[in-house]
């Protein structure tokens, strides 16, 4: 005989299913050893939290609650030898509220497999590289402790391998700034930024009411209430330069929300303009960069616009949105014919009297070359 | 199935945890119902077998001692309690916030599932966090990189791979094998530096542009990682080759902010352009060629004035844009 759970296990039930990311990866079955691994974590947090919303912990143990469930069914059918009833897990949910007893065999959790360490101590060292970011004293604090929970199998796997996979988070995060702002979160105060918007060459002066400070694809920005434009504006610390720590509350207004970065930072808006680039091979990287609406092989003939350029043999066809005109027009002028603006026309206009004026200007400019 | 074998998992790791003397084949047999409910020896020992190395796979210490019974020395099972479980660590508020600040630095990353898996074990104990100290900070990191967790296997364990890989500068598409040494995050992209074996170097690869598969190509710990290898000090190094030189351009007045932030000197209206006061901004480039894309798009705004190949890179991409662009609408 066989007993099972009453409910099949969903489909939701990978805790590494990240939503947002756009890898194509699959979520695959669960296997047999990886419930077995969730189930040895869930059962001390469950005991720790007697009671709990049976909502609220599938929550935060990121499974769905039928799944939830499932494993509470399986539980329930597990325990110590003999068989006896009171030899079994008890665990009771009926009133939405998880309840699990008679577990002590493995009410301690299993101690840190390799890919567990190394994703903690990785992420702590980059926390602690971060210039005046968290306290050096938690962090260190934190990293010895983490060495006693590792298990012995995973251990030298995870000292070998942790020094050698690093993330930099450290570079353009401007010290001095990161400190102002942090300072400014801590203490709620409105900060005076001078910020720099190079794709229009502008230097702008503006007060904002901070909300967070958050690192993402490699750079550091602060979110805040900018009252100049009178909207929630996403600012990257490498542009701001100087920060001043106003004596005035810094408090968002209540319709400020953050956004929304887990798909990532760069999100454009209905009214962005749609720009069609014929791409050299040697600009493929273009694609990498920048958020792209369609990306595709240039199929066009040899004697389509472009394709004396490069384009047209093993070239790209990318369509992007960009709000912004002057950035797509210095993005063509340094790719020096790499890139064609195919669409609107009126901007490869402007790209061409553009890179013509700067040539006349070569001529006309003291001391001549 | 799988909810079948996961029970009888289950119960295999309570039984063992829950001895205190190691038990022999026999008394597990006995002991867990679904080797009970076996009908041959075979069938069981295959089962157990198999079973006792997946568990080993996940971590757990099942250990193995000689028993001394009546007429030969038996194997006996047991998990080593102190080595399964994590120990009473006792963690601080502030420790606690910040391990959470760090297993949510990978939650939209591969990595997402073990840390917060980690994470969870070492808050079952429900400490409260203190957050204080690090309010309105969060930390990111993506892996967006299709190759990305074959690639950082292949890190961790050593293994020698194959795949092919597209260039920058050239674009052109090659197969490659490597030694992986080190792995690591730059300016939001992730690097694999290795052992390039056909080319008998040292070398760094964005994993965004390996293409398709990351195929193995040998044995894991075939051979050694040098032991001060830094991935980021390799990746920075490779990013800025050569002494720096010093710059010039002529800059239209309110214009090339970046660039008079990092200049050396600024010299207003010190320079001319047709009948224009011009500014004279000066500054320090390792990477002539970087400089020149820079400087290029600036387009009628600016207008280099040395070093000769500087200003020679920027007329080429300026003319190269024209060329492109000329003949009204493409």
């Amino acid at each position: 005989m066989s007993p099972r759970p009453a409910k099949p296990p969903g489909d939701k039930s990978r805790p590494d299913k990240a939503l947002g990311d756009r890898a194509r990866r699959r979520p695959a079955p669960e296997s047999a050893t990886d419930r077995l691994a969730r189930l040895l974590t869930m059962v001390p947090w469950l005991l720790n939290r007697q009671g709990i919303d049976i909502e609220q912990a599938a929550a935060e143990l990121q499974v769905s609650r039928e799944q939830l469930e499932a494993d509470l069914a399986l539980l329930f059918l597990c325990g110590t030898p003999g068989g006896m009833p009171d030899d079994l897990i008890e665990a009771d949910w009926e009133d939405g509220r998880v309840y699990l007893g008679n577990a002590e065999a493995i009410s301690r959790p299993l101690r840190l497999g390799r890919d567990e360490a190394l994703a903690l101590i990785v992420a702590l060292r980059t926390l602690g590289d971060i210039p005046g970011l968290t306290e050096r004293d938690a962090l260190d604090r934190t990293l010895a402790k983490l060495e006693d929970a590792i298990s012995s199998a995973a251990a030298p796997a995870v000292a070998a391998a942790s020094d050698r996979i690093q993330v930099d988070m450290a570079e353009g995060a401007q010290g001095e700034i990161l400190a102002a702002l942090r300072d400014a979160l801590h203490r709620r105060r409105r900060v005076h930024l001078r910020y720099l918007v190079p794709a229009r060459d502008e230097s702008t002066e503006r007060d904002v009411d901070l909300m967070r400070l958050t690192s993402a694809e490699g750079r550091w920005y602060v979110e805040g209430w900018c009252h100049r434009s009178a909207a929630v504006r996403l600012f990257r610390l490498d542009r701001i330069e100087a920060v001043t720590v106003l004596d005035v509350p810094g408090e968002p207004p209540q319709q400020a929300r953050p956004r929304d970065l887990d798909a990532g930072i760069f999100q454009h808006s209905p009214d962005d303009l749609l720009v069609t680039l014929a791409l050299a091979p040697s600009a493929a990287w273009v694609a990498d960069y920048y958020p792209h609406v369609s990306h595709e092989p240039d199929r066009r003939g040899p004697d389509a616009p472009g394709a004396g350029a490069g384009a047209g043999a093993g070239g790209t066809i990318l369509r992007l949105h960009t709000a912004d005109v002057a950035w797509l027009r210095r993005l063509v002028w340094r790719l020096g014919g790499q890139a064609v603006v195919l669409e609107p026309a009126a901007l490869a206009a402007e790209v061409a009297q553009g890179a013509a004026a700067a040539l006349t200007a070569y001529g006309h400019a003291e001391p001549v070359h | 199935m799988v909810a079948a074998k996961t029970e009888r998992l289950l119960n295999l790791v309570i039984c063992l945890l829950y001895t205190r003397r190691p038990l022999t084949r026999a008394q597990i047999r006995t002991s867990v119902a679904a080797y009970a409910a076996t009908t041959s020896d075979e069938a069981f020992e295959r089962m157990f077998e198999r079973d006792k190395e997946e568990l080993r796979e996940l971590g757990i210490p099942l250990v193995t001692e000689q028993i001394d019974t009546l007429f030969e020395d038996e194997p006996g099972y047991r998990i080593d309690r102190r080595e399964y479980a994590v120990p009473e660590l006792r963690l601080a508020p502030d420790e606690l916030a910040v391990l959470a600040l760090a297993s949510r630095t990978w939650a939209q990353a591969s990595l997402g599932g073990p840390a917060a898996q980690a994470l969870r074990k070492l808050a079952a104990d429900g400490v409260e966090r203190d957050e204080s100290s690090i309010i309105g900070i969060e930390a990111r990191v993506r892996t967006i990189e299709p190759a990305f967790d074959a690639v950082r296997a292949a890190v961790v364990e050593t293994c020698p791979i194959a795949f092919t890989y597209r260039t920058n500068r050239s674009g052109e598409v090659r197969e490659r094998h490597v030694q992986p040494w080190g792995l690591a995050s730059w300016h939001g992209r992730w690097y694999l530096t290795g052992y390039d074996t056909d080319r008998a170097d040292t070398r760094v690869f964005r994993v965004g542009r390996i293409e398709g598969e990351v195929r193995r190509d040998g044995v894991p710990g075939s051979y050694a990682v040098p032991a001060d290898h830094q991935p980021r000090a390799l990746i920075r190094l490779q990013a800025r080759d050569g002494e720096p030189v010093e710059a010039t351009a002529l800059v239209r007045p309110g214009a090339g902010h970046a660039l008079r932030r990092r200049a050396t000197s600024v010299a207003p209206g010190a320079g001319r352009v047709a009948d224009a006061a011009w500014d004279v901004v000066t500054l320090p480039t390792a990477d002539v060629e970087a400089l020149a894309d820079e400087l290029a798009g600036y387009g009628p705004d600016l207008v280099a004035t040395a070093p000769p190949e500087l200003v020679a890179a920027v007329v080429r991409r300026l003319r190269g844009a024209l060329a492109a662009h000329e003949g009204g609408t493409p």
